[in-house]
């Protein structure tokens, strides 16, 4: 068991193949489980948005279009939602390099390398652990209700 | 999805949720309809879009390609705060007008 700090504590799994219909079903699993936070629409577009590029990289990188498992972790500490996303995939060589903006080893699928910068961008952080060979995993946090949290201290 | 061409313009209505799972087939059927000649503009409309990510971007990108070189432009239409979000942090906005109506 876990102990509660700061509040509720809550986690989940998911696992499914890397089949390109199971991204609409990933990140809508993951935004209704945030709905527990009361996130605001944008934070809920920002999570989708992170959860959409890690499980689209995992199928056609990770995978490269053969079907396998990816696994989703999510928990909830106090105000913060952390995501794990997994692949048993080919894996990356060179990480630093993987989540500079624009950089893409599928420029032929039409790949514009924005992925990393997407995810960057719309969540609080971003840690990415692959082996070459054995996988990847995108860890992922956001702490929800940054903006609100201002609103409520100000009208008190 | 619906697409339709006028002269030499082709309207994309693309669907709910532009992700890699539906932007294959956009692409496939965007090509072909540009490849049968004369297209020089390509709108895409966004109206009944709530989603778009890097796979968006991409079939934005692979079209602007295809038509650039024969001095055609890509615009979007409808796109709501979040799509126009995007499309300006992917830099999108850098070879495509947004079409804004009041
Ligand atoms: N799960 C993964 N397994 C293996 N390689 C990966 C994985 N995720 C990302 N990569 C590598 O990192 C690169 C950058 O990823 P990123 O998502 O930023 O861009 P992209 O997927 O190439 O393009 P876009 O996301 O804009 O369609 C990829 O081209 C790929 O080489
Ligand atoms: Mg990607």
């Amino acid at each position: 068991m876990r102990e509660i700090i700061n509040g509720m504590t809550n986690e989940m799994k998911l696992e499914f193949d890397s089949r390109s219909a199971n991204e609409a079903f990933a990140r809508v699993t993951v935004a209704s489980f945030m709905t527990q936070l009361n996130p605001t629409l944008e934070e809920v577009s920002d999570v989708k948005t992170a959860v959409s590029e890690a499980v689209t990289n995992a199928i056609i990188h990770g995978y490269e279009n053969h079907v396998n498992k990816i696994q989703i972790f999510a928990g909830i500490e106090g105000k913060t939602l952390r995501l794990e996303i997994t692949d048993r995939g080919v894996g990356i060589p060179d990480v630093k390099q993987a989540m500079e903006p624009l950089f893409t080893t599928k420029p032929e699928l039409e790949r514009s390398g924005m992925g990393f910068s997407f995810m960057e961008a719309f969540m609080d952080e971003v840690i990415v652990e692959s082996e070459p060979g054995k996988g990847t995993t995108v860890r992922m946090k956001k702490v929800i209700g940054k903006g609100r949290e201002l609103w409520t201290t100000q009208s008190l | 999805m619906k697409y339709e061409v006028q002269e030499n313009c082709l309207t994309i209505y693309l669907p709910g949720d532009l992700d890699h799972h539906n932007s294959e087939e956009i692409k496939r059927e965007a090509d072909r309809l540009i490849e049968r000649g004369h297209v020089r503009y390509v709108i895409f409309d966004f109206s009944e879009t709530e989603f778009c990510d890097s796979s968006g971007i991409g079939v934005i990108m692979g079209r602007y390609k295809k038509i650039c070189m024969f001095g055609g432009e890509v615009w979007a239409a409808h796109a709501n705060e979040r799509i126009k979000k995007i499309l300006k942090m992917s830099g999108a906005t850098k070879i495509m007008q947004i079409y804004e109506e009041d």
